[in-house]
């Protein structure tokens, strides 16, 4: 099949960028999406022209490096479905492709479609853990959890960090995957002691790296390749609003991380 | 080059036991004054990084990702074991050793599994102290599966996204110490060499893959948790980035490479679709729980599955291996997809396929209950095959998943260069000629979380280490030849991308080096891989500059390296004269086909060590000895 590609260049973050078309055919429908980029990619270095950057590296939709907006939709056409496992199957011969990288503040372009998402690992740095040092745990089976908070703990906890959501909001906000991680730790006992702490520590965060704020749109769980749901979003909201109205000054001596 | 374990003394149950209380101690007001650098942020990398900053040594970890939650550990399906026997079916702390070492067929070290068993019972605790949401029985408690080389059911599990769950647990951990500030994290951050001064690991030179920044990083010590080498393959399970470049380098360096010829094919792949193909996926070895593989008796019997009577269908592994059928090893798995597709019997495209039914499972526990098990696999399965595997059986094929080899280390993690520490798969220790399944989540964690941790502060409390800083000598002389090696790759301008010689190279190494090796097929690759490398180094033509953010150049690089690993693959493959695990040598076979080993030649750990540019390296020998297992031929059957 045969597609015409509309690509985003840029060359470093201070650089400014533009689209470039490249026409490209031979082109099998079953091909990875990213496999018709390296497609691309070889044959613009057999033409000694600098290939397209992007990130990507498991290719099997779970280390969340990949993501690029492709017609306007984060990771592209199919639902739940991240950029890596999207298949050229997906698209018709003679498609205009439009690829452009995450598009938000707190995300700068590094180069063509690659941003800077370390802006992430600072909001769980600021609190998405459980403070547990290494060989101070109980048994395994001590910390009982029921199956169906397991399951739901799961479902948040399912979130791979690639960006979607932030790229999908209107307002780049990051709630989705702050109320994912809020949500991973806070339905399971061994988030409890430091509920509060997490989500006032992580809330914080987020307002302090350039992130919009959420009015609801609900672009992101419509984008998210994990299918994580608007609800973690309200539990978010409702841990917040608790956590911040009992808000009381740390104990003295207390440790880092507990609220 | 000497080659001492350093295994304590004492029976095999109180080896550990007695390290910890014989081992030396850094006063805890001591410890900021080191400073340890740790390559990689996966399961090992991640565990072991957070770990020491706890204890309270200052900590620098760098990964090639853009964050360390991306390391390839997070693309582990099926589960850790853990001989937690909570299901009280008989298992033990002996058991799952015992299941180890007559996995990995005898040649793993019998010490370092039993800790590895040991400490399986402390890394489910950690773990699910730390909120990793394993899957539960309704009464709360944790749930278990099967998997493959045991008859017990000790594998804990999150879905089929366990490396995932366990790798967000370690990361963080690791985040709550960049917070602290105990960890400073370089991300975006690649390996390229290692500084040795007076014969001790003291630093790595660095490239920031944003900037092009090299840069000399000194410390007190040195731990590479770098992964497998799988990518030699060019198809491989890996994700694209995974390389071998941290412990090639080490290697150039003075540390001996140990069984790099002990590679994984994985059995239950999604086969190769076309000449396109960048990379393989697989479909866990827990689905062999509930799923059936079977080829049609008839061969070129190209009709669809569901026209292929019971009658009709071969289900080899239940009918070869009837006491672990579905859930036999892997290399054993493997090499019966092998032989049946060999024999003509083989289905899909190109005939390089087996199938995996569910079609029993669901009749007997219904849809809804095999989606609760396997639902992302089956997703998974669907989008890339386009084939709905509730309906029709997968189609599965084996690929290079997991590689056994790796630096030599002794009890303690240090290779044979001191102050340089080698964890999880980078390092060969125990998984010997053959990995089981749920066991690299385990070691991983074990190396990371509870080992080096101990045997780090004993290397720092038991030697007298000057601080060395980036003008030193030795630090400028390596970074000069990193910069120019760097330099002549980007010179080059030739006329193929590196992509062709990574794929050539992978199709040598999967032809004569694969699942099935013998002496002419390794001699011939050992002729073929020296001559691509030298056309590497004439006709590679990389893009761009040393200074920008440069995805061709870092790919070059890798590929380099690849070209000199799978050599010494090669090579190992050949001189060791026996079958063994992962590493079938046509020519030492039992008339039934299985892999036969001889304990007289090869009971033995070959660790090679590097002679310079151009020379022979030199093949050592540590001899394994058993002494709570006895030495018996494998059988599944």
């Amino acid at each position: 099949m045969k597609v015409t590609l509309h690509v985003w260049r840029q060359k470093n973050t201070a650089s400014p960028g533009g689209f470039v078309t490249y026409p490209t055919d031979g082109i099998s429908p079953e091909m990875s999406f990213l496999e018709m980029l390296d497609v691309v990619n070889e044959r613009l270095i057999a033409k000694g022209e600098d290939p397209i950057a992007f990130d990507h590296d498991c290719r099997e939709g779970i280390c969340g490096a990949c993501g690029m907006v492709i017609n306007g939709s984060p990771h592209g056409p199919r639902k739940q479905t991240t950029a890596c496992q999207l298949h050229m199957r997906s698209f018709s011969d003679g498609d205009e492709i439009t690829l452009e990288p995450w598009r938000a503040a707190a995300f700068p372009v590094l180069r063509d479609l690659i941003v800077d998402r370390t802006a992430f690992d600072r909001i769980i740095a600021a609190g998405g853990f459980v403070s547990v040092p290494t060989g101070s745990a109980p048994d395994g089976n001590a910390i009982l959890v029921p199956k169906d908070d397991a399951e739901r703990s799961m479902d948040a906890a399912a979130c791979i960090g690639c960006g979607a959501c932030v790229a999908a909001c209107p307002n780049a906000s990051a709630m989705l995957f702050v109320s994912a991680k809020v949500s991973h730790l806070g339905l399971l006992p061994q988030g409890q002691a430091e509920r509060h702490g997490r989500v006032l520590g992580m809330v914080a965060q987020m307002d302090a790296e350039a992130f919009g704020s959420c009015t609801n749109h609900g672009e992101c769980e419509a984008a998210c390749p994990k299918g994580i749901k608007l609800e973690t979003i309200a539990r978010l909201n409702r841990d917040y609003l608790v956590a911040a109205v009992g808000k009381r000054p740390r104990a003295a001596g207390a440790g880092s991380g507990s609220g | 080059m000497e080659l001492n374990a350093n295994t304590p003394g004492g029976p095999l149950d109180t080896k550990w036991e007695r390290f910890r209380s014989e081992m030396k101690l850094v006063n805890p007001a001591n410890k900021r004054k080191y400073t340890i650098l740790m390559v990689g942020s996966g399961l090992a990398g991640a565990a072991g990084a957070a770990s020491l900053a706890e204890l309270g040594y200052e900590v620098e970890c760098f990964c090639y990702q853009d964050s360390p939650r991306r390391a390839h550990s997070i693309s582990a399906q099926g589960g850790i074991n853990a001989a937690k026997n909570y299901q009280n079916d008989g298992d033990s702390v002996f058991r799952l050793f015992y299941d180890t070492v007559k996995g990995g067929d005898f040649r793993a070290r019998e010490a370092n599994v039993h800790r590895l068993a040991e400490l399986s019972l402390a890394i489910i605790d950690q773990c699910v102290a730390q909120g990793v949401p394993f899957a539960r029985e309704y009464g709360g408690v944790l749930a278990n599966r099967s998997f493959g080389g045991a008859q017990v059911s000790r594998t804990f599990y999150a879905r089929g996204q366990t490396g995932q769950q366990l790798l967000l647990g370690a990361y963080q951990a690791l985040e709550r110490q960049i917070g602290l500030g105990k960890v400073r994290m370089f991300a975006r951050h690649e390996m390229l060499d290692l500084i040795v001064v007076d014969g001790r690991a003291r630093g790595i030179v660095v490239r920031d893959m944003v900037t092009g920044l090299i840069e000399s990083r000194l410390g007190d010590a040195v731990a590479l948790a770098t992964g497998g080498y799988g990518n030699v393959f060019y198809l491989s399970t890996n994700a694209k980035g995974c390389n071998a470049t941290a412990i090639w380098r080490a290697y150039k360096r003075g540390a001996a490479f140990a069984n790099p010829c002990y590679t994984q094919i994985h059995p239950t792949c999604i086969p190769v679709s076309g000449e396109h193909q960048s990379k393989l996926t697989l479909m866990s070895e827990s689905l062999r729980n509930d799923g059936r593989v079977w080829v049609p008796k008839k061969q070129g019997d190209t009709r669809p599955p569901g026209q292929i009577l019971e009658g009709e269908r071969d289900y080899y592994l239940e009918r070869k291996y009837p006491s672990f059928g579905n859930l036999s090893p892997r290399d054993i798995s493997s090499r019966a997809a092998k032989e049946a597709c060999d024999q003509g019997r083989g289905v899909g495209p190109g005939g390089r396929g087996v199938y995996l039914d569910f079609a029993d499972a669901i009749k007997r526990l219904g849809e809804d209950a095999i989606r609760e098990r396997y639902g992302n696999l089956f997703e998974m399965y669907e989008r890339i095959t386009d084939e709905n595997p509730y309906k029709v059986p997968m189609r599965i094929y084996p690929a290079a998943h997991y590689t056994m080899g790796g630096l030599w280390v002794d009890y303690n993690l240090m290779s044979t260069l001191p102050g340089l520490h080698v964890l999880g798969e980078a390092n060969f220790s125990d998984h010997g000629a053959n990995r089981l399944g749920a066991s690299a989540l385990m070691q991983g964690l074990a190396d990371g979380y509870f080992v080096i941790p101990y045997t780090i502060g004993h290397y720092l409390a038991s030697n007298k280490l000057d601080k060395v800083g980036a003008d030193h000598p030795e630090a400028k002389r390596t970074r000069d030849e990193v910069d120019a090696r760097i330099a002549s790759l980007l010179a080059i301008k030739g006329k193929r991308t590196t992509t062709a010689f990574h794929r050539e190279l992978g199709k040598i190494m999967w032809d004569d080096c694969g699942m099935a090796r013998n002496e002419a097929g390794l001699t011939r690759a050992l002729g073929q891989i020296p001559a691509l490398r030298e056309e590497f180094w004439k006709n590679v033509n990389v893009m761009g500059a040393g200074n920008e953010l440069n995805q061709s150049l870092e790919h070059a690089g890798r590929v380099a390296d690849f070209l000199e690993l799978g050599e010494l693959i090669c090579l190992d493959a050949l001189e060791r004269r026996e079958s063994c695990g992962g590493h079938f040598r046509e020519e030492y076979q039992t008339e039934d086909g299985e892999a036969k080993r001889d304990d007289a030649d090869f009971c033995h750990v070959a660790a090679w060590e590097y002679k310079g540019p151009g020379a022979k390296p030199v093949r050592h020998v540590e001899p394994l000895v058993f002494e709570s297992v006895h030495l018996a031929t494998r059988s599944y059957k």
